[in-house]
Order: C-alpha cells, then structure tokens, then sequence
C-alpha cells in the first residue's frame, strides 16, 4: 500500500487531456457557428462563445473541488444524491418554465440551470452502488425489477417534463447491466423491438407477420425440440406479432406529431424540406458542403448564417463537417472513440466493483449522447434533441458531463491503495 | 465479481462499430456526394447582375439625341414585409387594396424571402415621395434602372428601341439572362454591342433571412461592369427634327447625305411616331397601337419601301448612255416616241432639245429613245445581251443589291434581270420597246429613298460613293468603322456628269423644279413624278447643293402627291436652305408645306403619332 501524495497523483491524465481538448475545439466550434462580425472577440460574455468561456472556467472549479473532495463519499451517499434529484425533478415539475415545449428549466436569478441534466450522474451513482452490493445477483428477477427502477423513476420524471431525449438516455444503462450480469438475450430483445418497429413502418405487416412465423418455424426446425424452446419459439412469434400491430398504436397514440413527422422524414414517408425535415436536410447540407477538408475556420456559410437551426447547440456538430471537413469529423470521431475505450479501460482496471459499474454508466451515457446527437446531424436518426457531450453550448449540460467524468476520475485514483 | 471480458468485448464492440458507421456515412456525405455543397451554394449565394448604363448616343453637333433615365423598380421580400399600413402604401403608389394584396399572394407565391417586382419603373419624381415614406414599410425597397429617354422626338425608326429579351434571343445569345434589355430595332440594335457594355456579376453571401452579408471570397470571382460606349450620329437633329414636321400628315421617306462622307444627315419615314412612346410600361401597348394603325407608322420606308424612281432615274440612263459613247452633250431627239398604238407625251419645252434641255424639262422621249437605242445598239449580240450590261451599269449605282448600311433591315430593291422579263413575257418575246418604260423610270423597278440619296451622291461626286452611314464615332476614341472611309466606284466616270450636272442645275434654275431655288447657293435636281397602281402618282424630288464641294444630297418621296416640283422639290428646298444657311427666308412655301394633309384616305393620324412642334 502507498501513501497518497498529492490529490493529482494517480489521476488518469490521459483521459483530461482529451476532455480539455473537446471541450476547447467545442467552444471554437461555438464561436465560428455564432460567429459575427460586430463582436469579434471569443471573450465577448454579451455573446454566447464568451458565455461559454464562461461555463468551461466553472467546469474546470467544478472538476478540481471533485478532485479535492474526498471521493468516498460518493459511494458512501449514492443513495442521497439520487433521492436529492428525484424531488428536484419533482419541484422543477411544479415550479420550472416552458423552454420549446420542453419544461426542464429552473431559474435562479438571470441564470437557468436544468436539473435533468444532473440526475443522470445521481442515478448512475446509485444504479452503480445497487449493482455492486454484495447480495445484488443480476439474474434474480428481483435485482432486475430494482435496477430498471432506478433508470425508469428519474425517466418517468422527465418523460413528464416533455424532454423525450433526455429521457431515452437512460435507456443507455442497459449497458452497465449487461455489464453486472444481465443475459445478453435483453439486448437481442432491445434490438429485435427497435427492428420490428422500424420494420412496421415501412413494409406491409403481413408480409412482417409472415416472416416473424417463418424465422420461428426454422428455428422450431433446427433447435432441439424441447417443450421449453417450443414455448420459447411460440412465445416470440405471438409477441413479435403483436408488436408488429402494436406499432401503430404507438406510433400515432403515444408519440407526438412532431415526433411522428421526425420519424417520417427520416423513412422517407415524408419529403418536407422546408417543415419538418428542414433541420436534417440543411445539416445533412452544412456538413457536406463541408468536403474532405473543410471550408476553413470562420467560413462555414450555412452555420454562421443560420441556415441551420440550433447550430450551437444540438447541430454544433454541423460545424465542425462545414469548417473541417471530413478529416475534422473523423478526428473528432476518433477522439469520443478513445475516451469512451479509456473510461471502459479505467472501469475494468478496478479492484471496486462500484468504480467499475459508474465506470460503465459514464460510458454509457456519453455514448448514447453522441449515438443520438450525430445520428441525428447525419440524417441516421430522427431529429431528437439531446447535447453533444463537452461540445454542444450551454452550461448545464457541460458541468453534467464535467462532473460525471471528473468523479470518475477521482474514484479512479484510489485504485492503487485501496483495496476491499 | 468476476471479470468479464466478454461483456467488455461486446460492448467496446457495439461503440465501434457506430463510430465507424457513422464516419463511412460522413465519408458519403462529405466526400462522395457533390450534391450538398450545390446546396449550400444555392442556400446562401446571391448572384446580383451589375448593369452598366447603355451608351448615350448624341447627333453631329453634340446634342443629346438619347440618353439614360433613371427609374425606380420597387421590390419586395415578402417575409419581411409585416405589419404594413396598407391603406397608406395603396394611396402613395396609386393601387386598389384588391391589387396590393393580389400582388402580394403572387410575390409570396413565387418566393417568400427572394425579391420580386412589385412595382416596375416608377419616375424619379415619384419616387421622391415614395421614399420619404418608405422607412414605414419593411421588406420593400427600390431598385434603380435605366430606360432610354428621347429629348428630341425625332428618328424614330433610325434609332430603334431597346426592350427585355425574350426566351428566343436568350437561346440564341448566352450573354442575354432574363430581365436584361436589348436594342430590337435601329441603331439600338445594330450597334448593341458596343451602346450595352459589359454586364457586371457580384456575387453576395445572404443569411437564412436573405440578408446580404458580405461578398463572396472577397469579391474574387465578381466582375467588373464595363459602360457602354457613346455613339456620335452623323445626323443633324435639328434639320430631322425639321423634316419630320415637314412630312407631318403625308406619307412617304426622306434621306439626306453628306455626299463626300457618305454620313447620313437626315432619315425620315412619314408617319413617324414619338420614340418616348416605345419605352418601359407603356411600350406593349403602344406597340400594338402603332402595329395596328393602317398607315403602319412602323414600317420605316427610307429603307424598306420600293418605290418607281420616276424621272429622277433619267439621270442614270443619260450617264450610262453617255459612258458608253451613245449620246454625248450635243445629242438631240424630236419630243415624240411611238410604240405601237402608245405614244408618249411630254410637257412643252423647246425642241429637238440637246441632252441639257432633256434634263431640264424631263423629256420622255428623249429617255424612252435613249433607253431603246442602248439596249438594241449593234455593240451588242441581242437584245439580252444589251439589256444585261445596261441592268450591270445600273447596278453599280447602288440600287437592286443592299449598301450595307450601319442601320439593321435595309432592302435592296428591285432592278429586273433578263430571267424576270423572259420569264414574263417569254423568251425572245420582248424587246427595249416592250421594256422602254424603264427609260423613265417606271415599270418595274423598285427604289428605295436611301438608294435615291446615294445616286445623288454618285453624281455629286462625279463617280463614287461612301457606304451611308450614320455613326460618325464610336466610343471616346472617335474611332471610324474602316468600312466607312472607302470610295466606292460606279461604272460611269469623267464628262458625262458635268453635262447631266448642267441640266439639273437647269432644271432648279429654269426647269422643273424653279420652286428649289436659293439665292446664293447654286442646287442641282431633278424631279420625279411616279405612275404608281395605287393612286395619283408619287411626288419625287432628287438634289443636291452647292454644285461645287457638295455639302448635302437630298431625295424626297411624297406618296400620292402628284408633281414632284409641286410637293416633293419645296421639302427638299426647305431643308437644304435650314441646313446650309439655318434661316428660313420662305415662310409662305414653309407654311404650305406644314398644312398640307396628303393622305390616301380621309383618316386622320391619331393624336398619339402627332410631332410636337
């Protein structure tokens, strides 16, 4: 056992430096798709890259007073810290203010923050601490049904708070539980809904039905026809068939028009370039018009002139395809590659199981950010509206990410003394 | 627990290979497929075309025959066109509410942020008033454009007009992009190359608001505009302008030349009409008002009207007879011709007279004989054979092929081959008698005033011509079209002019045309007086003065006048003594001249096509 020196010692530089790098190429990007001529300076805090400046100053405190503090009391307090978020859910349903139809901002003084963005680390601190104790085994039903709790509460929560794509974030945590335990056949069923529902929509059903009938009867033939796996055959050919007519209920009962019209667009159902496909057409435009290099720094017409909605937030990442071209968004590729591969690294390297499981929350959330957000942007997925992680502006969701990587960091630097 | 590296595997598996999908998607997008970057090209670049104004063009002593009026396009975005009093707006512009919104709905229709006419060339005096106003009124803002502007009311049909190309010229001419003018008649046409200059392009960045932000790359790809060249007519504007009144209420052309330059003076196709009327708004309707009137003020005859040159075309067959050593100055004939039952008269004169006298009084047997006795003379195999270098003479004189005049839609009249009359009568089965007519000028030849006025030149000069022309410099440079500075010689040259000259001084001085005498100035003409299928004959009148270093040449034609001593010799006069003296010392013979209504049916010109005085 070694004595800790210093607070920075052991810390995963690795890992800062490629979140210091994000977060100042994003707040570049911020600049040159705000750009204008009359304020000039990147420090201009009446502008939104000044204000971003700003927030990463604060982020950069937030992130040494995490390293400061001592990082057992995370484990320690997990609990508290979710329960602490779930009523602040609750009072922003009662008190906050409508932002684009979403209802997720508090007001304290001239500034708004958005509590949604802070439960993700609450729950993914108590998702982690529910799944390391020792008596939680991930294949008894009981540890299932509290695990999906503590993912569908906060989910719930926002769910009411209109924010869809904040809420389908912890849908990512599947990740963490497949990774404590969860049978791999939870993830083939995920994807197997996701398919059905995209298949529903845009071929006839009967033909869908037929083939879910004809892959169980091949699957009856070559299995060895025990009574479990022709229950098991039967069972999926009779859900997958009702999840085929289930479709459309979802889809015109439970979505919403305009998510209805994003998913349309995004078959190609509906061709509606200047309504409701408008964001995805002109980023598709932004980012390639961009070319293999770019147009350069600043120069990003359909950015900086507003062709494109949102460019500083949701669609930054069209300025990055506009003014660096596709060698600037293959870096940036690479670079959320190698930080998602390093913290899956720093989680498996842990002695504590607890580390190990937030390890893979962190990894999940930004993830599935960066799965949504440039899905999005390159005309993949409907438009949903969740930040690019250390890119996009905005405060809050910087110091989210800020503090959900930087705990991380901090558990992280215990693994060589402590050992349980 | 225990380690898991298979979960670990699946899951490091399942974030790469998104990323890696999703950057083979950027490589499409980005890389691969052109068709975003046009997009974005159309998304944000406004191409805005740079008209350079048209070139002014200006008469022989520098006054502005027409130049460039500036007007008012007013344009609106309709997007940005909120919260509009319209009430106030319809009453500034002079627009029912009904209009303003119908136009409305058809700007939003053909876009909701890219401008379109609202208004089309309002006058600067309007638009005074208008734009005081025009703060109150966002989205709508005003486009100057130039239209061509006539002070002097003159030369219609020399000038032309300038008006938008149509989809045709466009295919035809790639320089052309809808919305731009182009000259369509007359010197506006002829000259377009040099009167339009050189559009420009800038090439301006717009937001999603349509705002202009700036040009594009630093203005590398924009282009200068380069201003049309002025042109300086050779034509008098003054003495047009005069002889345009002179010809108000008859029918009929006149030109006059500068003999030993070839410049044209004056060219004058009665009905006129005022240029002004064929510009901007109104032109449609006034073109289909003038296109419909059946004295057809377009029609330019000075150059597109065959006329039977009558007597003036005695001239011609005295020189080539002379040439050929047929007749010479001392040469008489009795005033009588027989042909079969026909016989042809004469006015009385002196007689046998010599060729002089057979000038001076028109004498039409003397021209018949003349004419016969040099297609039949012995010199030549037949009959054809004479007729051929008699037509081959004639030719050299400028008439039955084009001039190739710097004026657009010139016709080369009519001089009938040997092929016409074989033809016609059959072959072998005619004769100088059958065709003698032509001695006189009559049959079937067609002559136009522009051509008349050439001849005239021929004799002024005693041989040659310069191509008649009308622009006098292009540009700064004063440059001379080369073609322009050429003589060009006829087959007749030395003595027999200064005979045929003594009998047109005769004819002014003691002949036929007495009423085209000035004091001082000696002038030398010939009347014509043209049997025509359409009525009382023409009135025609050739001259030109002073006899020695020729200033002016003058032809008139007055359709169904009668005598050309009595109407077409005093217009001629008229404008010889404003143009080589610049006083009118005959106000009686001006009055007459400027009251005579000579038209076929009793209609009267309406009052759109009137000169002002």
């Amino acid at each position: 056992m070694r004595q800790q020196k210093s607070i920075f010692d052991n810390i995963d530089w690795t890992t800062v430096l490629i979140y210091l790098a994000l977060v100042i190429f994003g707040w570049i990007n911020i600049y040159a798709a705000v750009y204008d001529e009359r304020f000039q300076s990147i420090f201009d805090t009446t502008q939104r890259y000044g204000k971003q400046m700003l927030w990463i100053v604060l982020a950069i405190i937030i992130s040494l007073a995490i390293l400061v503090v001592d990082g057992k009391f995370y484990e320690a307090f997990a609990y508290y810290i979710y329960g602490f978020f779930m009523l602040a859910l609750l009072l922003v349903l009662l008190i906050a203010r409508d932002v684009k139809g979403a209802v997720s901002w508090i007001d304290i003084g001239s500034f708004k923050l958005q509590p949604s963005e802070f439960t993700k680390f609450g729950t993914c601190l108590a998702l982690a601490k529910f799944l390391s104790e020792p008596y939680t085994r991930m294949t008894e039903n009981k540890t299932k049904i509290i695990a999906a709790l503590i993912c569908l509460v906060p989910m719930a929560l926002i769910l009411m708070q209109n924010d869809t794509g904040s809420a389908m974030v912890y849908a990512s945590f599947i990740f963490v539980m497949y990774r404590a335990g969860l049978s791999q056949n939870f993830l083939i069923i995920g994807f197997i809904t996701i398919l059905i529902f995209v298949l529903a929509l845009m071929i006839p059903k009967l033909v869908l039905v037929g083939v879910i009938i004809g892959v169980s009867a091949l699957g009856a033939l070559f299995l060895r026809r025990t009574m479990k796996n022709i229950l098991m055959l039967a069972f999926i050919a009779i859900v997958g068939c009702a999840m085929v007519y289930g479709v459309d209920y979802v889809f015109n009962e439970v979505l919403q028009t305009h998510q209805r019209e994003r998913i349309e667009v995004l078959l190609g159902k509906r061709a509606d370039p200047k309504g409701a496909g408008y964001n995805v057409n002109q980023s598709l435009i932004a980012i390639g018009s961009g070319g293999l290099t770019g147009k350069g720094f600043c120069e990003g017409t359909q950015t900086k002139y507003d062709f494109v909605p949102e460019q500083a937030t949701d669609f930054i990442f069209c300025t990055v395809g506009e003014e660096w071209g596709f060698i600037g968004t293959t870096i940036l590729m690479a670079m959320f590659l190698w930080l998602l591969i390093r913290i899956v690294m720093i989680a498996e390297r842990q002695k504590n199981n607890f580390v190990r499981m937030y390890g893979y929350g962190v990894a999940s959330i930004i993830f599935f950010h960066i799965f949504i957000n440039i899905g999005m942007t390159i005309g993949l997925l409907p438009v949903i509206g969740i930040p690019l992680p250390f890119f996009s502006y905005g405060g809050s969701s910087l110091w989210s990410f800020t503090i959900l990587l930087f705990i991380l960091i901090k558990l992280d630097s215990y693994r060589m003394f402590v050992l349980r | 627990m225990i380690r898991e590296t298979g979960q670990q595997n699946v899951i490091l598996g399942i974030f790469i290979t998104i990323i890696l999908v999703y950057i083979m998607r950027l490589f499409y997008v980005q890389v691969v497929d052109d068709e975003y970057t046009a997009s974005a090209n159309n998304n944000v670049l406004r191409y805005v075309t740079v008209y350079p104004p048209r070139g002014v063009i200006y008469d022989r002593k520098g006054h502005v025959l027409v130049h460039n009026e500036v007007f008012y396009d007013l344009m609106v975005i309709p997007r940005q066109a909120k919260n509009i009093d319209s009430t106030e707006f319809c009453s500034l512009l002079g627009i029912s509410i009904e209009d303003f919104s119908a136009r409305m709905a058809a700007a939003k229709k053909y876009s909701s942020i890219k401008p379109t006419v609202f208004e089309k060339q309002i006058s600067k005096i309007n638009f005074y008033t208008l734009q005081e106003k025009l703060y109150k009124f966002p989205g709508f803002y005003a486009e100057p454009r130039t239209l061509r502007y006539y002070p002097k009311p003159a030369a219609a049909h020399l000038l032309g007009y300038v008006g938008e190309v149509d989809e045709r010229l466009i295919a035809k001419n790639a320089y052309y992009k809808m919305g731009d003018y182009i000259g369509i008649s007359g010197i506006e046409q002829s000259y377009e190359k040099e009167l339009r200059g050189q559009k420009g392009l800038r090439i301006m960045m717009v937001d999603v608001h349509n705002r202009e932000k700036g040009s594009f790359r630093d203005g590398a790809l924009d282009t200068a505009s380069v201003e049309g060249q002025n042109l300086v007519l050779s034509l008098d504007g003054d003495m047009q302008l005069y002889a345009e009144r002179l010809m108000q209420n008859k029918i009929g052309g006149i030109v006059a030349i500068e003999p030993a330059t070839g410049e044209i003076l004056a060219v004058v196709s009665s009905p006129s009409y005022d240029p002004n009327l064929l510009v901007g708004r109104v032109r449609a309707k006034n073109y289909v008002q003038l296109l419909q009137n059946n004295l057809k003020p377009l029609f330019n005859r000075a150059m597109q009207a065959y006329y039977p040159p009558g007597s003036t075309f005695k001239l011609i067959n005295a020189l080539i007879a002379f040439n050929e050593g047929f007749i010479n100055g001392e040469t008489r004939q009795t005033c009588s011709f027989r042909v079969g039952s026909h016989s042809i008269h004469c006015h009385p004169h002196p007689g046998p007279a010599d060729l002089r006298t057979a000038v001076q009084y028109s004498c039409n047997p003397y021209f018949c004989k003349t004419f016969v006795n040099y297609v039949e003379n012995d010199k030549w195999v037949n009959t054809e054979d004479g007729y051929e270098h008699w037509r081959k003479h004639v030719l050299s004189f400028g008439v039955g092929r084009k001039l190739g005049i710097d004026i657009p839609h010139e016709l080369p009249g009519l001089v009938p081959t040997v092929k016409y009359y074989d033809k016609y009568f059959g072959k072998n089965h005619w004769s100088a008698t059958t065709v003698f007519s032509l001695g006189i000028g009559q049959g079937e030849l067609g002559i136009t005033p522009m051509q008349m006025a050439n001849i005239v030149c021929i004799i002024a000069n005693k041989g040659y011509y310069k191509i008649p022309h009308v622009v006098k410099y292009i540009g700064n440079e004063k440059n001379v079209p080369i073609e322009f500075t050429k003589k060009n010689f006829c087959d007749v040259q030395g003595e027999a002019y200064d005979v045929v000259i003594d009998g047109m001084q005769r004819v002014v001085e003691a002949g036929t045309a007495r009423v085209a005498r000035l004091d001082s100035i000696i002038v030398c003409g010939k009347t014509g007086t043209a049997q025509n299928p359409h009525g009382k004959e023409h009135a025609l009148f050739v001259c030109f003065a002073p006899r020695v270093n020729p200033k002016i040449a003058i032809a008139v034609m007055v359709e169904n006048a009668g005598y050309g001593g009595t109407w077409a010799a005093p217009i001629a006069s008229l404008m010889m003594e404003k143009y080589l003296t610049d006083t009118i010392k005959r106000p009686e013979l001006e009055k007459k001249i400027l009251n005579a209504v000579i038209l076929p049916t009793p209609k009267v010109i309406p009052d759109s096509l009137q000169i002002p005085d």
